[in-house]
Order: structure tokens, then C-alpha cells, then sequence
């Protein structure tokens, strides 16, 4: 469970840390969308360094980004390999039925290895530098208009608040069952793939049990408290939008315009 | 021994450091210490849920260091049988019957076999034989312990590991458990391993006790020892039994013990003389 990297946050005070969490998320997909924009060795370079240069912001150790890569690598392997032996173009370095392996191939491969890297980084910069709660606010904040069109952005955000806020629980409990179990015997993770699905049934059903008591006595402890919910909450947290939000976003901007500059036509 | 955990992440949060010990066959040994001083995680090691960062855990002939393969554990698993805090957190079957039977089953005891021993053990917890058909989730709170106890018990263990097992019990079914586990300890002679936050069950049941602080294991003695110096008891945040705290205020009442009493019947046999009372029958 340790593991597990998405969504785990790293407190720290740098700069991307004190961002408002709006403009991480905006950022962060605006940047996904833009990496799709490099299509030359410059643009890729460019991109790279710039995607360093926030991990160097940021203060954490590049460590805990490549540790982010590694659950994906086989899925990313294989779309590289695809990409290398089916692009055919340019000089033929080896043929063997309809597998080519050529120049334009492997050029392919290694602008879409990059590709998948970039994005990995992104989006484990924007989960390693912002809390769940405040990217859950942030969400709510950026779905507000959607309320014209009778959309309810405020329950759909504490619905997802309150599951951010159980991960945690959920993984401790998770563990605690875990070990219990596998000192009844257990055998997690071992045997055929029928003895493993029939090992995952008693961490499953006290799982299954606690999250429904839990969520009961949550649901009592908000009701004991004259909880409503509706659009006239008041917020303990209150977003704004500082000066570094705005170099942050001319920062973006210029990425963009370079990226324009510099991609082949 | 030591053990860190989530060690090479910022994360890394010391669990316990420098422990060294030895828990004897057939004693019955308390582990007591202020929340997160690191009980429940040296009892982890007892049965390899948790390797040592650095040093070793030997049980028996088996030894388990960082290194140790986490394949064949399972002889292990089944000699040291571990109750864990909130234990009613870990019943799934339909049945209580088969609940109980679960654990002696993944050590190869035959189905049979381990109804039979569920039939047991739900008389060795204090439970009527007619809970062993019903869901486990229809029964209260302190019977799903019992279960889950019971559970445990039928795997046979050598070694019975025990975290606060009486947590959140009313009196008397503190009571009516730790009776339970002071008869097999007496008649069959079980190792028991007791964590714990009630000095009264210290004194009346262990024979051995580890106060841990910080992670480390700061004393060891008889609970006589550990309970002679009250002083350095309230320093480390732990309390006296009762029975020393009477005689404490008694002794400032005036009145003298030799030595101090720890059980109700120590304190009674010695106050009485004091008193001018008869001979206590
Ligand atoms: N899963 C875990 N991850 C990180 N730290 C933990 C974990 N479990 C316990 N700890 C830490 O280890 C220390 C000892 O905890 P524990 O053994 O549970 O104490 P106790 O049982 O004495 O209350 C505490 O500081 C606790 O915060
Ligand atoms: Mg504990």
C-alpha cells in the first residue's frame, strides 16, 4: 500500500507548493494538452527542460517522479515498441515480415517515450504539491458555472472530498485487515490466480463492512452537527488568485509561444 | 533490533529502535507503554508481519532478519497466533462456526476437524453454542471479539499475542476475558504476550513486564519491579494497579507494607492486621 504514489501529497512551502491549487489544475492539463504540440527534437527538448525546471521549483527529489513512472513502464514499453515496429520511413536498420525497425520508427518511439514521461511528471508534480482536499476545492470552484445549467457542483464536490478524505483510512484499514488475515494463515498475492481471487475475499468483506459503518457514523456525526448542504455554505478555505498564479499562467503562455516558434510544419 | 516505517521516504517514521529482549516459553509477559511508544509494532515482529529494518527477530529456531523471504512463514503464523486491537474487524464468513474455523483450515487442519475445534472454542470464550450458526455480523461488538478470539485460539498457537484484546469491553467482560487467558496460561501452560493499558491486569496476571517509551524498550522486570517506584512510573506516563495506589495513600495515612501489595488479596491479608481485624478466611 506504501506504494502508491498518486495522490500523495509532499508537504513543502515552494513555489509551485503555494500556488493556488486552480492554477496547478489548469496548468497541469493546459501543459498535458500542450505537450501534444512538440513534434521535433527541439520542442521535446524544450519541454523537457522546462518540466525539470518545475520539478526543480518544487523541491522535491526527482526520485519520487521516476517512482511514479515505473507502474505505467509496461503499458509505455508496448506503445513504444508498437510505434517502432510499425512506422516505417527513412533508413531500414532491420525487416523481418511486416516488423520494420527504422529510422522515422525509432525517432517515433522516442518522441512518444518522452511523451508519456512529460505527462507522468505533470500530473505527479500537481499530486505531490497540493493537498487532495484543496485540488477537491479547486474543482468545485472551477465547476461553479456549470450551477446555471442546475449541475450540483457543491454536493458533487463534498461527495468527492469525503472519498479523498477516507483514502487514507481506507489504506490503513486495508493494511490492518490485511495482517490480520495473514496471521489466520493467509496468502496474499500467492498461488494460481483462483487461489489469490479466493484470498482477497476476507480482506474484501471486513472492508466492504467497515466503509458502511464508517459512512454511517459520518453521515450521524454531520447530521448531529445540523449539517445542509446548498450553495450558501461558507468556505473555511477561501481561494484567490496571487501575483505568482500570474507568472505561472505568463510562464504557460510563453511555453506556448515558443512551442509554436519552434515545432516543424 | 529496530524497525522504521516507510523507510527511505520522507515519510520514514522511527517505530522502534534498539530493542533487545527475550520472551521465555510458558511466561506470560505485558508490554505496557504510552500510545505509540511502539507496542503494537514489536508485536508485528513476533510473527514476521514486520521485518526488522536492522537486527534480528528469532522465535523459536526460525530467525527473520530484513533478508527473510516472505515464503514460508506460514509454520510461523500458526505457532504464534496474534490478536489484534479491534480483532471483530476481521470476521467475514457466514457463520461464526465457519469464522472460527478459517484460520486452522489455512494451516491444514481438515474441515471437520476445525468445526470441531470452532464447537471449542466458542465455550472457551464464554459464548452459547447456538452463536455458531448465526452471521458474525449479527452479533454485538464484545461477542464479535469473542469470535474473533476464538478464532485464534482454534489455530492452536504456541504463542498467543495479545493487543489491548480487552479495549472497549464493559468490567466484566474484561473480567470474565482475562480469566479466560490466565486459565490457559495456568493449565496448559500458554505463552502469552499481553499488551496493555490496565495496570490491575499487570499485576494480577504477568509474570514479566516491558515498558516501552519512544520506541525503546526503557525497563524490564517483574510487575513487583516495575510497580516499586511510582515516581518513575508517572515520568514515563503510566499509572499504578489499584491496589498499589491504595496502599500508596495508605502509606501516607501511616500505615506500612513489606512488601507492597499488588493484588486485592496482598493488600487485604496485609492491611488487615493493621486494622485490628481477625484472620482473613
Ligand atoms: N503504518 C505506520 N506507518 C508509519 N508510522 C507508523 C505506522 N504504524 C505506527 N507508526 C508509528 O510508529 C510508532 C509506534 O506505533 P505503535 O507500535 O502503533 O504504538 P503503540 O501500539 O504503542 O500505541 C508511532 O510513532 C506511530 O505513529
Ligand atoms: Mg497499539
Amino acid at each position: 500500500m506504501d506504494k502508491l504514489l498518486l495522490g500523495r501529497y509532499i508537504p513543502g512551502h515552494s513555489w509551485i507548493h503555494q500556488l493556488d491549487p486552480r492554477t496547478k489544475l489548469m496548468a497541469s492539463f493546459y501543459y498535458i494538452g500542450i505537450v501534444f504540440l512538440a513534434n521535433n527534437w527541439q520542442t521535446y527538448l524544450m519541454m523537457f527542460v522546462a518540466t525539470l525546471f518545475m520539478i526543480w521549483l518544487s523541491g522535491i527529489r526527482i526520485g519520487f517522479f521516476l517512482r511514479g513512472v515505473r507502474p505505467l513502464i509496461w503499458l509505455i514499453l508496448f506503445t513504444v515498441a508498437l510505434q517502432v515496429l510499425f512506422v516505417r520511413g527513412g533508413m531500414v536498420y532491420w525487416h523481418w515480415g511486416w516488423l520494420w525497425i527504422t529510422k522515422l520508427g525509432l525517432i517515433n518511439g522516442a518522441f512518444i517515450f518522452v511523451r508519456f514521461v512529460l505527462i507522468i511528471f505533470m500530473s505527479t508534480l500537481l499530486t505531490l504539491t497540493t493537498q487532495p482536499l484543496s485540488l477537491a476545492d479547486a474543482v468545485e470552484s472551477l465547476l461553479k458555472p456549470l450551477r446555471v445549467i442546475r449541475v450540483p457542483v457543491t454536493e458533487l464536490a463534498l461527495v468527492l472530498q469525503i472519498a479523498l478524505r477516507f483514502v487514507p483510512t481506507l489504506m490503513d484499514q486495508t493494511t490492518k485487515i490485511m495482517n490480520a488475515q495473514r496471521a489466520r494463515g493467509v496468502d496474499f498475492g500467492e498461488g494460481n490466480i483462483f487461489q489469490q481471487m479466493k484470498a482477497v475475499v476476507p480482506l474484501l468483506i471486513p472492508l466492504f463492512v467497515s466503509s458502511f459503518t464508517t459512512a454511517d457514523e459520518l453521515a450521524t456525526a454531520m447530521e448531529a452537527r445540523g449539517y445542509q448542504g446548498g450553495d450558501d455554505r461558507t468556505k473555511y478555505r477561501i481561494l484567490r488568485y496571487h501575483q505568482r498564479d500570474w507568472i505561472a499562467a505568463a510562464g504557460m503562455a510563453v511555453l506556448t509561444g515558443l512551442l509554436l516558434l519552434l515545432r516543424a510544419y | 533490533m529496530s524497525f522504521t516505517y516507510q523507510a527511505g521516504t520522507p515519510f520514514a517514521g522511527d517505530g522502534i529502535k534498539d530493542v533487545s529482549g527475550t520472551i521465555h516459553d510458558g511466561s506470560y509477559t505485558a508490554i505496557i507503554g504510552h500510545t505509540g511508544s511502539g507496542k503494537s509494532t514489536i508485536l508485528q515482529h513476533l510473527n514476521a508481519l514486520l521485518k526488522p529494518t536492522s537486527g534480528t527477530v528469532t522465535i523459536g529456531d526460525k530467525v527473520i532478519t530484513n533478508e527473510t523471504n516472505n515464503k514460508n512463514l506460514k509454520p510461523l503464523r500458526q505457532k504464534v497466533g496474534m490478536v489484534f486491537q479491534f480483532a471483530e474487524n476481521q470476521l467475514f464468513e457466514q457463520t461464526v462456526a465457519k469464522d472460527i474455523a478459517f484460520g486452522p483450515q489455512n494451516f491444514g487442519v481438515s474441515e471437520k476437524d476445525a468445526l470441531a475445534l470452532a464447537d471449542k472454542m466458542v465455550a472457551m470464550v464464554g459464548l452459547p453454542h447456538d452463536v455458531l450458526e448465526k452471521s458474525p455480523f449479527d452479533l454485538s461488538g464484545g461477542q464479535m471479539r469473542r469470535v474473533a478470539i476464538a478464532g485464534v485460539l482454534a489455530m492452536q498457537p504456541e504463542v498467543l499475542v495479545l493487543d489491548e484484546p480487552t479495549a472497549g469491553l464493559d468490567p466484566a467482560g474484561r473480567h470474565e476475558m482475562m480469566t479466560m487467558f490466565e486459565r490457559l496460561h495456568r493449565e496448559q501452560g500458554q505463552t502469552i504476550v499481553l499488551v496493555t493499558h490496565q495496570m490491575d491486569d499487570v499485576a494480577d496476571y504477568a509474570d514479566t513486564v516491558w515498558v516501552m517509551a519512544e520506541g525503546r524498550l526503557i525497563k524490564t522486570g517483574t510487575p513487583r519491579e516495575i510497580f516499586s517506584d511510582p515516581a518513575w512510573l508517572k515520568a514515563n506516563q503510566l499509572g499504578l494497579p489499584k491496589t498499589a495506589q491504595m496502599a500508596q495513600q495508605l502509606i501516607a495515612k501511616g500505615f506500612h507494607f513489606d512488601p507492597r501489595p499488588l493484588t486485592e488479596t496482598e493488600l487485604a491479608d496485609q492491611l488487615l492486621p493493621q486494622i485490628g481485624g481477625g484472620q482473613h478466611g
